[in-house]
């Protein structure tokens, strides 16, 4: 008899610290309920999720609560591009300019063909760790490592390496977010429009002697494309030519005329 | 001096002494799960520390003022669970209702540790093996918080970088990280009580 008293003793009173506790969260619930703001909840639905940061939010979620409550433009999200523009202006009503699409490229072909090395690096895979040490193994300070930091750190795997372990971004893939641009050490990632049809391959500024000494694809920044093409738009500064976009011009003939070919299309040809 | 040398030797126990996983094996799963990167890993070791603090505090008062005089301490364990878990839910809401910063750094990792063997570890020893005081226990599980944080940030590092380093392929990812937690268990052996006595007396 006592053990069946125990028994139920146990039973009930187990029972009634569980609807107590029961009872307690479900009037939580009731009472610590969170309002949810649906129009954001909305607008973070359409949002790409990349969580990439390159409207300046900390992700998606925050860019959607900077729109709806901050009244943050809407064309701040580069990875959702044109379309996402015309999807959150019909949830929203509000109008919007588009920005040009600006996707990554790397200024650099110098590869082990022809490039030289001071040293032969043997540590770990990432272009960081590697610049440490003596800015890396190229004799030229502004090349591409080419240890692939960009590739990992790419939230839509538009980087990788062709056959000649060059590094290349495929521009359809890319959404902008610059992340690549931040982690390369010697910058030679840069943001060029989606439309650009040439770029100036290189990025050093050494004089045209050492560029030559170092590297047979790099700018020697002889001018020719400044003095035989004036209308092609090219500019050369701190020993570098580079390509004003904003000058729309047919830039075929100024990348035959480059004595070191460093002007090339931004995409891999097939 | 009584009461300091006594925080000192409790923070000191459950901190590397009997550090919660690598002396006591409590807690593995979210200590290997969780410990990929330190980011995550940081915000996990402050979610447990903050669940065995509350949860130890809670379950002293069930268990003294509650269980004890009912002459029910058979059933610590399977009331204690109950306590925890609606306690990990209930602070989870008021969180979130409070503070949306702080559920956004430890909001994901709350319903994880709800029944963790950690929390109702430290719960159970405090009050039970150990008999310590209501502040003690209280004390004893923020310092075995501390120690889950510490021992999963130290890991989150050392896995970090075996990522990059190279590593026999049947070893790669769980098993190396186990056998890393092996050592560093036996690294934290090192800790023991003949050294805490030489330091408090």
């Amino acid at each position: 008899m006592n053990i069946v008293l125990g028994i139920l003793f146990a039973i009930i009173s187990i029972g009634i610290l569980g609807a107590l506790l029961g009872a307690l969260l479900s009037f939580a619930s009731e009472k610590l309920k969170v309002e949810e703001d649906e129009r954001v909840k909305n607008l973070e639905a359409i949002l790409p999720q990349y969580n990439c940061g390159a409207c300046g939010y900390s992700g998606c979620s925050g860019y959607a609560d900077a729109v709806i409550n901050g009244g943050e433009e809407i064309n701040k999200c580069t990875p959702g591009g044109e379309s996402l523009l015309v999807s959150i202006s019909a949830l929203l009503g509000v109008e919007a300019t588009n920005k040009e699409r600006m996707v990554a490229q790397v200024h650099c072909r110098g590869g082990q063909e022809t490039s030289k090395d001071q040293y032969n690096y043997d540590g770990i895979k990432d272009c960081n760790a590697k610049y440490q040490l003596y800015s890396g193994d190229k004799l030229c300070k502004f090349g591409c490592l080419g240890d692939g930091s960009c590739i990992n750190v790419c939230p839509v795997n538009a980087i990788s390496y062709d056959e000649d372990n060059l590094v290349w971004v495929d521009k359809d893939k890319c959404v902008g977010c610059e992340k690549c641009v931040d982690i390369c050490p010697t910058n030679v990632m840069k943001m060029i429009p989606y439309t650009a049809d040439y770029i100036v391959a290189c990025s050093s500024q050494e004089k045209g002697k050492d560029v030559k000494n170092k590297c047979s694809v790099g700018c020697i920044a002889c001018s020719i494309c400044v003095r035989k093409f004036p209308e092609a738009g090219f500019v050369v500064d701190k020993n570098l030519s580079s390509v004003d976009y904003t000058i729309k011009s047919d830039r075929t003939a100024v990348s035959e005329a480059c004595p070191v070919k460093c002007i090339i299309h931004p995409y891999k040809e097939k | 001096m009584e009461v300091i040398s006594d925080i000192i030797g409790i923070v000191f126990t459950y901190v590397l002494v009997s550090n919660v996983i690598l002396t006591q094996f409590l807690g593995l799963c979210p200590f290997i799960g969780v410990s990929k990167n330190t980011e995550s890993a940081v915000g996990m070791g402050f979610a447990v520390t903050f669940v065995i603090t509350l949860a130890t505090l809670f379950t002293w008062m069930l268990y003294n003022w509650l269980l004890v005089p009912a002459g029910l301490e058979y059933l610590k364990v399977i009331s204690f669970i109950l306590v925890i878990a609606s306690l990990v839910q209930f602070v989870e809401m008021f969180v979130k209702k409070n503070s949306p910063s702080l559920y956004k750094a430890l909001g994901i990792y709350l319903p994880l540790i709800t029944t963790n063997c950690a929390v109702m570890g430290i719960a159970l020893l405090v009050v039970e093996v150990e008999k310590l005081s209501l502040f003690n226990s209280v004390l004893a599980g923020f310092s075995a918080g501390i120690g889950f944080l510490v021992a999963i940030l130290l890991m989150s590092a050392i896995r970090e970088q075996l990522e990059i380093e190279w590593v026999p392929k049947g070893l790669k990812g769980t098993p190396i990280a186990f056998i890393s937690a092996g050592l560093m268990a036996m690294a934290f052996m090192a800790f023991d009580k003949a050294l805490l006595m030489n330091l408090v007396g």
